[in-house]
């Protein structure tokens, strides 16, 4: 499962990043690294980006980019 | 005293800024990287016997070399090599701060550690052992709040014993576990290259180029040729990927964050706190599906009320001052003849209302960048482009262009200096590219009055509608053009992914906001205004030279003395014959114009001007002054008159002398280009006239169509000149003037802010293409079809509709690695 599948007020654990280059070093170095926690806040008013929390920091991203994140519900 | 280099680096949003300001107070100094268009700011301050000097880099979330801040910050840890650095990080987000940290001070230079917000932790009971934190990552470890002011003692002491201490404190290394044995094969390697004596830490290269970043790369092959090197890397990589089964450079921020983990685990104590907090109360309206889009639409229209419309008030109350310098300058330089001007008087005139047009915009900027600031500041600024990236994204541009175009004027009145200058954060390098070269096509406040003149005579029965028209048709060309430029010139430029941090709302505080206000007005006047000042000087060589020839002013000589014997005829029959002779003459025809602007300019500086007269000039003041003496009212008549007929020879010279100039030649040889736009020479003259600012366009329009003496507004005497000038032709020329091509003072922003005159060159030339081919389409289609100029202006907007929703489904696919 991937994070751009992820309903507002779901939570979910990341796995892995499916990506490595620009965009995952960008995910990582906005605190998303595999084993934390993610909670989906909600979408922008055109559905895309996304908001989600981490810890006490908010984040916004693509749906697209989204895609490059694996989850799992907790 | 000693001078010793130190830096600040940090995130964004840790309070690094804050931190700047409070120890450099004033000194500071606003300059770009070489180069490249990121801003450096650096200042100085003093503790004991040591000067520091102090760099504030760049604020990022790491140190790679994917974008073009995290690659100027690194370059100058390594390359200047400051003695110590001040790393802030915001303790509310200590563990993706901490990641930073470790990147920091993998450059192996001494780092203090300021721990900012202190207060905001404590108050949602959070405790850092700020103790144990230093002792495990061997650097310094200042608590501090920047917003209440505590620490920054603390922090100047670290600073200065750090630089003082004889031994160099290397802060400790990170354990790369399974890695390290390859880094260590990877150091060997390295140690025998020269990178040991530009000083750069082999370990941390070594890093690098496991984590296969191509400026280290790069900097290995640099002197010599270590291709052996590279290629025993890409082994090594390949290796530790198949044995981990991880990718290198995931394996090492994999083992940042869980480092980072375990350190915020037994250094920070955290009790849970269900309250829900002000930032997601905010943004629950904020970001909210109907409210927020409704807010934002509010916040664009509060900025355009307070900057554009409060702004411009402002400006009836500069502006006076303005024109004073203008009336000094008129009061040093050589009186004006009967009809000549000396050069040097028309030139200072003319040079003093070019810089005057432009500082005239000070009070607007000065508003708009302090509400800038604001917004920035408070947070806001990051949900504008939340809320807006997925319609501007599918034209290419970015979510982050919100500013820029409603700076730039997406309904009407808005300027596209400081449109273009805002660009500076879109981390998209072609969207960036694409949001610089598209604000110019917006309505910037100086396109308006050329709007107003054409509507009022061409559309005056329907201008509500036509007003509506021109105030968004610029958005519906802009949209698609911004997509065709994505599509084409800046196919291959490197986008980035949007991943954005909404980082927690915070007021603004005032000293902040109108110390960057100044800050940028200043730049603005800096860069902008010496620019537009030389440009001036080249306008008024075009529009003055070759000038008028000797036969010609011949002409105008014998129309002078006409004039002026007409009036000493009078004369000559008053008893102050005496005093009248030619020089006489144009001196009381000077001091006729003298009176009548000082009059204008009214109030008690005109009552004081005014006794000046009496004592200098009574005579003269008593002709002009209503008189029942029945020979000055005579005199008073005969002046009237004289006046008069200087005018009307005066405008004469001023017309033949433009379309002599070299400006008036190539409107003229333009001609047979715009005529399928519907404009003729005259129209073509006005329109080069304000490349150098679009004010102009009115203004030499007025020139060229003045001659009568009835003092009638331009209005009339277009409509009445122009029999065959058509609504149709009004429609056309208020196209081109939507593509407008930038003014000199937004090109200059352009070069600056693209980092390329290339760019600059492109941002003059393809506005002018497109304007010609959209102004001659819709003139020549509509004259064919036989449309008025009504049906002519909806039926293009239907059309510029439809072609920005088709443009709006064309794929753009993104270009960066994964």
């Amino acid at each position: 499962m991937t994070l751009d599948e992820m309903k507002p007020g779901n939570k979910c654990k990341i796995k892995s990043l499916l990506a490595s280059s620009m965009l995952g070093q960008r995910l990582f170095s906005m605190g998303m690294y595999p084993g934390a926690v993610v909670e989906i806040v909600r979408n922008a008013p055109l559905e895309d980006p996304m908001e989600i929390k981490m810890d006490s920091s908010l984040i916004s991203l693509r749906h697209v980019e989204a895609g490059f994140v694996e989850v799992e519900f907790i | 005293m000693s001078l010793v280099n130190i830096a600040l680096a940090g995130q964004p949003n840790c309070g690094k800024s804050t931190l700047f300001n409070a120890l450099t107070g004033a000194s500071q100094h606003v300059a770009n990287y070489p180069g490249v268009t990121v801003e450096k700011k650096s200042g100085s301050f003093r503790a004991k016997d040591i000067r520091f000097s102090i760099t504030d880099l760049p604020g990022t979330y790491s140190l790679t070399s994917y974008s073009l801040e995290e690659r100027v910050a690194r370059d100058f840890i390594l390359n200047e090599g400051p003695e110590v650095l001040i790393n802030v990080v915001d303790a509310m987000t200590l563990k993706r701060g901490l990641y930073f940290t470790f990147q920091i001070m993998e450059t192996g230079r001494p780092v203090v550690l300021v721990l900012n917000m202190m207060d905001l932790a404590e108050k949602n009971k959070i405790k850092i052992d700020h103790e144990n934190l230093a002792q495990r990552l061997g650097v310094e470890v200042v608590p501090a709040s920047m917003k209440t002011g505590s620490g920054k003692k603390d922090i100047i002491e670290s600073v200065y014993n750090l630089s003082k201490s004889e031994k160099l404190k290397v802060p400790s290394q990170l354990d790369y576990l399974d890695m390290e044995e390859y880094l260590r094969e990877i150091e060997v390697l390295l140690s025998k290259t020269s990178l040991t004596s530009k000083k750069i830490p082999l370990r941390w290269a070594a890093i690098k180029l496991m984590e296969d970043d191509e400026n280290a790369k790069e900097l290995v092959l640099q002197e010599e040729t270590h291709q052996e090197i590279i290629a025993k890397v890409d082994e090594l990589r390949k290796k530790f990927e198949e044995e981990i089964n991880l990718k290198p450079e995931m394996y090492i921020s994999k083992r940042r964050f869980e480092i980072a983990e375990d350190i915020v685990r037994t250094a920070v104590k955290k009790e849970e706190n269900t309250k829900s907090n002000m930032t997601d109360i905010l943004d629950s309206f904020l970001c909210h599906k109907i409210a927020g889009p409704v807010l934002l639409v509010g916040v664009i229209y509060l900025l355009y009320y307070l900057a554009i419309v409060q702004g411009y008030n402002i400006t009836n109350y500069t502006w006076p001052l303005l024109a004073k310098i203008r009336t000094f300058t008129e009061s040093i330089m050589p009186a004006s003849g009967f009809i000549e001007e000396p050069l040097i008087r028309a030139f200072s005139l003319w040079f003093v209302d070019s810089v005057n047009a432009l500082l005239n915009y000070i009070p607007i900027f000065f508003i708009l960048f302090a509400l800038i600031a604001v917004l920035e500041d408070s947070g806001y600024m990051p949900r504008m482009a939340f809320i807006m990236d997925r319609l501007l994204s599918r034209f290419g541009l970015h979510g982050q262009s919100t500013l820029p175009m409603v700076l730039g004027g997406i309904y009407v009145g808005g300027c596209a200096v400081p449109g273009v200058m805002s660009c500076r954060g879109i981390p998209d390098e072609r969207s960036r590219l694409a949001t610089i070269l598209i604000i110019p096509l917006l309505n910037c406040l100086a396109k308006v009055p050329l709007y107003v003149l054409l509507i009022n005579i061409y559309f005056a029965a329907h201008k509500g509608l036509a007003m509506f028209f021109i105030s968004t048709i610029s958005i519906l060309l802009v949209l698609p053009v911004s997509k065709i430029l994505t599509l084409t010139i800046l196919k291959d430029k490197e986008t980035a992914p949007f991943v954005m941090e909404l980082p927690p709302y915070h007021i603004p505080s005032v000293k902040t906001v109108l110390m960057r206000a100044v800050e940028r007005v200043w730049l603005f006047l800096k860069k902008i205004t010496t620019i537009v000042a030389a440009v001036a000087v080249v306008i008024f060589v075009l529009l003055y030279y070759p000038g008028i020839s000797d036969e010609r002013m011949k002409y105008y000589h014998g129309e002078e003395e006409k004039a002026v014997s007409g009036f000493l005829k009078a004369a000559s029959k008053t008893s102050f014959k005496e005093q009248f002779n030619v020089e006489k003459v144009t001196e009381l025809a000077n001091f006729y114009d003298t009176y009548r602007s000082a009059k204008m300019q009214g109030g008690s500086g005109f009552e004081n001007k005014e006794k000046q007269f009496e004592e200098k000039f009574p005579l003269y003041l008593s002709i002009i002054k209503p008189s029942k003496d029945r020979e000055l009212k005579l005199l008073g008549r005969e002046l009237k008159k004289l006046v008069r007929s200087r005018k009307i020879i005066s405008m004469e010279m001023k017309k033949e002398r433009i379309n002599n100039s070299f400006l008036g030649k190539a409107g003229m040889a333009l001609e047979p280009v715009t005529q399928y736009a519907g404009f003729n020479w005259k129209v073509n003259v006005a329109l080069l006239s304000a490349l150098a600012a679009k004010e102009s366009s009115v203004a030499t329009l007025g020139a060229l169509y003045q001659q009568d003496e009835s003092g009638a507004s331009l209005e009339t005497r277009m409509g009445n000149e122009e029999k065959g000038f058509t609504p149709l032709h009004a429609l056309s020329l208020m196209l081109f003037m939507v593509l407008y091509p930038p003014c000199v003072a937004t090109a200059i922003a352009v070069k600056l802010m693209s980092g390329s005159a290339k760019f600059m060159v492109f941002s003059m030339i393809y506005p002018m293409i497109i304007g010609i081919f959209v102004s001659s389409a819709v003139f020549s289609v509509s004259t064919a079809l036989n449309l008025s100029g009504l049906q002519a202006m909806f039926g293009f907007y239907g059309l510029a509709l439809i072609f920005t929703i088709i443009m709006g489904f064309v794929k753009n696919d993104k270009n960066y690695q994964n």
